[in-house]
């Protein structure tokens, strides 16, 4: 073979991309034996269900339909009808709340447990029994006690991303090697110094693997939230999307959602890269 | 009690530095007791002494370094430095660790700048990076100051952790087997900066070694501890060289063959036969120091004597 991995792996890729393309193109023309239908039901399923084509969309209508979206992203026209960007911006908003402050209390948290063998012990029966919980079980709660659906998002998402970060910074803070702590102990670094200069470093790598994890797991759980409790976001416009039956749009979300989560894991990535060290 | 004016019993208590008075460490045994590593150990180390530890693998070497540094307690009996009990580490003696633990995220410049940065908070960067180039330099490694630990052989690994114990210049160096992972070249070469540093500022030293032949060359004193478990100090070697011997003239010196052939003995006999055949009147408080020396040939019968 004359040309590189990448080179291949990108035709097979492209390859792969145009035949998937070519058959969803083929299936969504063939035509639909017209189905006798209660004229209820007709009504309800819209214009394509009678007239013998798919109403399942075709790649050029979702193309048509990315474009239409790309033209103008941010228009408003009232509660029901926001550009996918505003909605996209409303959920990368509630993300990063919820993501952040589950940061600013798991980091520390994972510290001190990570440090006391003591704390360890004496929070993990907890943890053991929360981690388990779907974040939307909390979503009652939280609507009850907080009264505000956005607010209630945000909660949702601190509950769902601070697990995997707060037991990565425990268990990497708790594994540091004992020969690095050693060397800090002989150099007489104060608590402070020696946590940021040897604990921090030497968990890093742990630490930004949780919260990997957790921004992945935080993106999964909006949709699921705004979808339930409505009114803005990315998740609320899938659902909106399908009671309007406007399925190119449901796919276009789909894309839009499956590369914005994409975005999010590569930066975290490219942080977790610049912090880790070949041993 | 004149006889004993040989032994160190009799050294002022000033003059040692480090007094190592009656330690042991146990481990539970898997058969619920316990296993003594070594127990009842007593030797001391005088200021600007040079003191070297030969024992098997496993005697328990490393621990009693590790107590002398601070990094752990003895089980029983105390560790007395400058006058008072060893609680914890001090930047006054600098360890060289067997496992060279160098913090893999910085740089060789980084590792040592870091210690220089404790040693002397209040110095400006530049102080800080000039003073560590100075020891990078002194073992060898200028060129290699900005590789990362993963990018260096085991042998450069070892003359960075060298370089960080050097740089914060301890009253006390505590090296565990610092040259054993060099060829011989560069050994020698960083035997002689060691000694030289070492005569030059007075400190005082504790080495771990396998090397019979680096042990005479560098130490003054040497302490053999028998095998574990249950280990003990067998006996402390007066090393009989005169103190501004060099390394290549090392074994034309007379008594040399003397010394090489009474540590070897006891490596290959001695430190396991020891425990089973203690002699009479060893007493543990005072392990019996001896003083090998080239029988003299002008009158053979003066060996008896000795
Ligand atoms: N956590 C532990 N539990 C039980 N035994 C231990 C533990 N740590 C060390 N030991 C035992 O203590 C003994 C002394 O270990 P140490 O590292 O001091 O040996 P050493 O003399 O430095 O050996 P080497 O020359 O191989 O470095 C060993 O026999 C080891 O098995
Ligand atoms: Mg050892």
């Amino acid at each position: 073979m004359f040309t590189s991995l990448n080179a291949r792996a990108l035709a097979v890729s492209f390859c792969i991309f145009v035949a998937f393309l070519l058959a969803w193109h083929l299936a969504t023309q063939a035509a639909v034996p017209v189905q006798k239908m209660d004229p209820e039901y007709a009504k309800l399923m819209g214009l394509t269900a009678t007239k013998g084509t798919s109403a399942m969309p075709g790649p050029l209508d979702v193309a048509a339909k990315i474009w239409e979206h790309l033209k103008s992203p941010f228009y408003d026209r009232g509660p029901n009808d926001k550009g996918i960007g505003i909605q996209l911006a409303y959920s990368i908003a509630r993300v990063m709340a919820g993501y952040l402050i589950a940061v600013m209390v798991a980091l520390p948290l994972g510290f001190l447990i990570g440090m006391s063998p003591m704390m360890s012990k004496a929070l993990d029966p907890f943890i053991q029994i929360m981690k388990p919980v779907s974040p939307l079980a909390w979503m009652p709660l939280a609507l009850y006690t907080i009264k505000d659906s956005s607010i209630s998002s945000i909660f949702v998402i601190f509950i769902c991303s601070v697990w995997p970060m707060l037991i990565n910074t425990a268990f990497g803070v708790a594994s540091v090697r004992k020969e690095w702590i050693n060397v800090a102990r002989t150099l007489e670094v104060r608590p402070l110094r020696k946590a940021f200069t040897i604990i921090l470093p030497a968990a890093a790598p742990t630490i930004f693997t949780g919260m990997r994890i957790s921004i992945g797991i935080a993106w999964l759980v909006i949709v699921a939230a705004e979808m339930l409790v409505g009114g803005t976001g990315i998740g609320y416009f899938v659902w909106n999307e399908w009671n309007n039956l406007s399925i190119s749009n449901v796919i276009v979300s789909i894309l839009v959602i499956g590369v914005v989560g994409m975005i999010l894991d590569q930066i975290l990535a490219f942080f977790a890269r610049k912090v880790t060290y070949p041993e | 009690m004149m006889q004993v004016s040989e032994t160190l019993s009799s050294i002022q208590h000033d003059e040692r530095f480090i007094s190592i008075e009656g330690i042991a460490r146990h481990y539970p045994a898997p058969d619920g007791g316990k296993t003594t590593i070594f127990e009842n150990v007593w030797f001391s180390v005088k200021r600007g002494e040079f003191c070297c530890v030969i024992g098997h693998s496993g005697c328990g070497k490393t621990t009693v370094l590790n107590m002398l540094a601070g990094l752990e307690l003895p089980d029983e009996g105390v560790n007395i430095v400058d006058g008072k009990a060893i609680e914890g580490p001090s930047l006054d003696r600098a360890v060289i660790f067997q496992s060279h633990a160098l913090l893999p995220w910085r740089t060789v410049l980084g590792n040592v700048a870091y210690a220089v940065a404790s040693r002397w908070p209040s110095w400006k960067r530049e102080a800080i990076n000039d003073h560590a180039r100075k020891y990078i330099k002194l073992v060898g490694l200028s060129g290699s100051e900005l590789k990362r630990p993963s990018e260096l052989s085991g042998g450069m690994k070892q003359r960075v952790g060298i370089a960080r114990a050097l740089s914060i210049e301890p009253k006390m160096m505590l090296m565990d087997e610092p040259f054993s992972a060099l060829d011989a070249l560069t050994r020698g070469s960083l035997q002689d900066e060691v000694r030289r540093i070492c005569l030059d500022t007075g400190q005082s030293t504790f080495m771990i070694t396998h090397d019979v032949d680096e042990a005479i060359y560098l130490a003054d004193k040497i302490v053999l501890m028998t095998n574990g478990p249950g280990a003990m100090v067998a006996e402390i070697v007066d090393n009989p060289l005169p103190r501004n011997r060099d390394r290549i003239n090392l074994h034309k010196l007379p008594d040399y063959y003397a010394v090489r052939n009474h540590l070897i003995d006891f490596l290959v006999t001695g430190s396991k036969v020891f425990r089973d055949n203690i002699p009479a009147g060893y007493d543990p408080r005072r392990p019996p120091l001896v003083r090998p020396a080239a029988p003299t040939p002008a009158s053979p019968s003066d060996r008896k004597a000795a």
